[in-house]
């Protein structure tokens, strides 16, 4: 039995002028089921064309990443979106809902590209958003919810075609301690009930929510393992052998 | 299913940007009621034409012979001989003289009456109904007898209803009415110099009393007026027959002239229409344009989208929609519009055009224009949508 998602020799190369920026340099990782593995890094350490990869938004230009035994290397478009929409939810920093859409509707976008039809839609929906706590405010409008709350949208909207993997990017990037913890409560709890969850950030303290850390520097993994190690918030600066803390 | 989520959506959305979907409606809207209302004038204009026409009978030809001189010219019964001759083609003949004078019904002038010299078989041959008393009959021709069959409109206005028996003068002349004609024409205002206001008198007598000794002018019914042309061609090969020249006579054909004149005016009317036309593909533009726009505004929606796994296909459809969803409405509004601004043309035009015209937009036209509306939306549609379906999600997610 293959991991859920499979790293194997991955690469991304970006053109950029003269020079070849390495997005991923050969990374090669394992992320079993149930696990909730936070992908650290600075900005251009990699981690967001890791996230893009693993969403199934980009394709790598080397190696092969498989998502549940399937190669996403070799999908068309149209299978990519397909991917997208059963085995992976999203969760944004910017909570990212439709503004026109209340919630129901917003959370029901992706059964109605997965072709379910409006009754089983509506129920199915609704039950995720009360599972986040929303039940109430069900015809309401992102706009008129606070940051955290929206934000429980967007994971009610990622929970609601059940899918093999959350996805969160810097999903308390824009809200203060208080409610970002909550919305990373909210993430353990879902990991506890079976899900795999892989959160992206920068924040070695957010991070450390997690049960593994995989931590990226210029494209490369430098450490995968237990939060609670010293060497998982240990940072080397570029370019240098030498070791620097990071906090 | 899918397919009504997106059409509410782009409803939806519509809604949203109520303004501009508007001022881009605009453009729709004013080709579509300029196309219908186009449409219908031409429409309203070749129907009264046929109609004014119909009056005066497409089934038949006006004969107008000069001859040369009074030494070569054809008698009537040379005429009424070439009518036989082609019995294939042509039933009746009448003669057809003008003959002018006041007419006046005691003290009263009637300025607008026409009065004409024609033999016994024209009322028939015209398809008039006498109302009472009898018609011109072959004996009143023999004799010269002053007698005369009036139009409904003359024995209202001067006898009030009973005028058969009664005395009319023309010019210098009395005659005696004998008959009265059925009313033909429905219109009040179109009555006085209309088909109603008219006088018949035996041939022979009209020719006596204005001193002439030929009839120049005719009238000859065919026996189908689909043949009208061949009619005619048979007729001036048999005067041609009788003079070697064909500067003599001219045969005149209402049919003809109708179809020259409804060719000319649906001429007209398409070139106005084509340029009409013209004004939906720059609506067409216009929603490119704002679908465009509309791209770039929500390139973020189009990225989230795709990440809760939209389809290239459901993107496309999703802006393909909006657009023709957009032109489909200012098809129908336009439609509306048509229909209002062609009620109120067809109060006003007689009063402009002296003309009555109702403007009547056809059921093909305002199929065809929201027809071409909605495809409009969908071709102009077609290139933003595509542009939409196309955006990378990853830089879509990234747009600001």
């Amino acid at each position: 039995m293959s991991a859920l998602i499979e790293f194997e020799q991955v690469c991304k190369f970006y053109q950029m002028g003269d020079t070849v920026v390495k997005a991923a340099d050969h990374i090669s990782m394992k992320i079993e089921k149930g696990e909730f593995v936070a992908i650290v890094g600075q900005s251009g350490s990699g981690k967001s064309t890791c996230m893009n990869i693993i969403g199934c938004l980009d394709v790598p230009t080397e190696g092969t990443y498989r998502l549940n035994g399937r190669d996403v290397g070799k999908m068309s478009r149209n299978e990519l979106a397909a991917v997208r929409n059963e085995m992976l939810g999203f969760i944004f920093q910017q909570y990212d809902l439709l503004p026109r859409l209340n919630l129901l509707e917003n959370v029901e976008v992706p059964l109605i590209y997965a072709g379910v039809p409006r009754s089983q839609r509506h129920a199915r929906a609704k039950a995720v958003l009360e599972q986040v706590g929303l039940g109430d405010k069900l015809k309401n409008k992102p706009n008129q919810l606070s940051g955290g709350q929206q934000q429980r949208v967007s994971i009610a909207r990622a929970l609601v075609r059940g899918p093999s993997v959350i996805l969160a990017d810097e999903p308390t990037g824009a809200l203060d301690s208080h409610t970002g913890r909550e919305v990373l409560k909210m993430l353990q709890q879902l990991n506890e009930q079976g899900h795999t969850v892989v959160l992206i950030t920068h924040d070695n303290s957010i991070a450390a929510m997690a049960r593994r850390i995989i931590r990226l520097e210029d494209g490369k993994i430098v450490y995968d393992g237990d939060p609670a190690a010293p060497e998982a918030t240990r940072i080397r600066p570029a370019g240098k052998g030498g070791e620097a803390e990071c906090s | 299913m899918l397919l009504t989520e997106t059409f509410w959506l782009a409803l939806k959305n519509i809604w949203s940007n109520k303004m501009r979907t508007f001022l881009t409606m605009l453009g729709i809207i004013i080709g579509v009621t300029a196309v219908i209302v186009i449409v219908g004038l031409g429409n309203g204009i070749t129907k009264s034409v046929e109609e004014s026409f119909a009056a005066m009978g497409t089934d038949i030809l006006q004969l107008t012979v000069w001859g040369r001189g009074t030494s070569r010219n054809i008698s009537v019964d040379g005429v009424y001989r070439i009518v036989d001759e082609n019995s294939d083609l042509l039933k009746g003949v009448s003669p057809n003289i003008y003959f002018s004078g006041n007419v006046r019904v005691g003290t009263t002038t009637f300025r607008y009456t026409s009065v004409y010299g024609v033999n016994e078989e024209f009322l028939s041959m015209r398809n008039y109904k006498i109302a009472e008393g009898r018609g011109i009959q072959y004996m009143d021709i023999v004799d010269h007898k002053q007698v005369c069959v009036i139009g409904d409109y003359l024995a209202r206005e001067g006898f009030g209803g009973d005028a058969v028996g009664k005395t009319i003068k023309i010019g210098a002349y009395k005659f005696r009415i004998v008959g009265v004609l059925a009313p033909k024409v429905e219109s009040a205002d179109l009555q006085m110099g209309g088909d109603d206001d008219r006088i018949y008198l035996p041939y022979s007598t009209a020719m006596r009393l204005s001193s002439t000794s030929t009839v120049n002018d005719y009238i000859v019914t065919m026996t189908n007026d689909q043949y009208v042309s061949q009619a005619k061609a048979a007729l001036e090969n048999s005067l041609y027959n009788v003079f070697q020249d064909d500067s003599v006579y001219y045969v005149y054909s209402m049919g003809e002239m109708l179809d020259v004149k409804n060719a000319t005016i649906s001429m007209a009317i398409t070139v106005l229409a084509v340029i009409a036309g013209i004004s939906l593909v720059v609506g067409g533009i216009g929603i490119m344009n704002i679908m465009l726009v509309s791209v770039t505004e929500r390139t973020r929606e189009i990225g989230i989208r795709k990440a809760l796994g939209a389809r290239e296909s459901v993107i496309m459809l999703q802006f393909v929609m909006e657009a023709a969803t957009t032109s489909a409405m200012g098809g129908v509004f336009g439609i509306l519009l048509g229909y209002g601004i062609s009620s109120v043309a067809t109060s006003v035009l007689p009063s402009i055009i002296d003309m009555t015209v109702k403007v009547s937009p056809t059921m093909s036209s305002v199929v065809v224009a929201f027809g071409i509306s909605v495809g409009i939306g969908v071709l102009f549609g077609y290139l933003p949508a595509l542009r939409a379906a196309r955006l990378n999600p990853i830089e879509a997610l990234r747009y600001d």
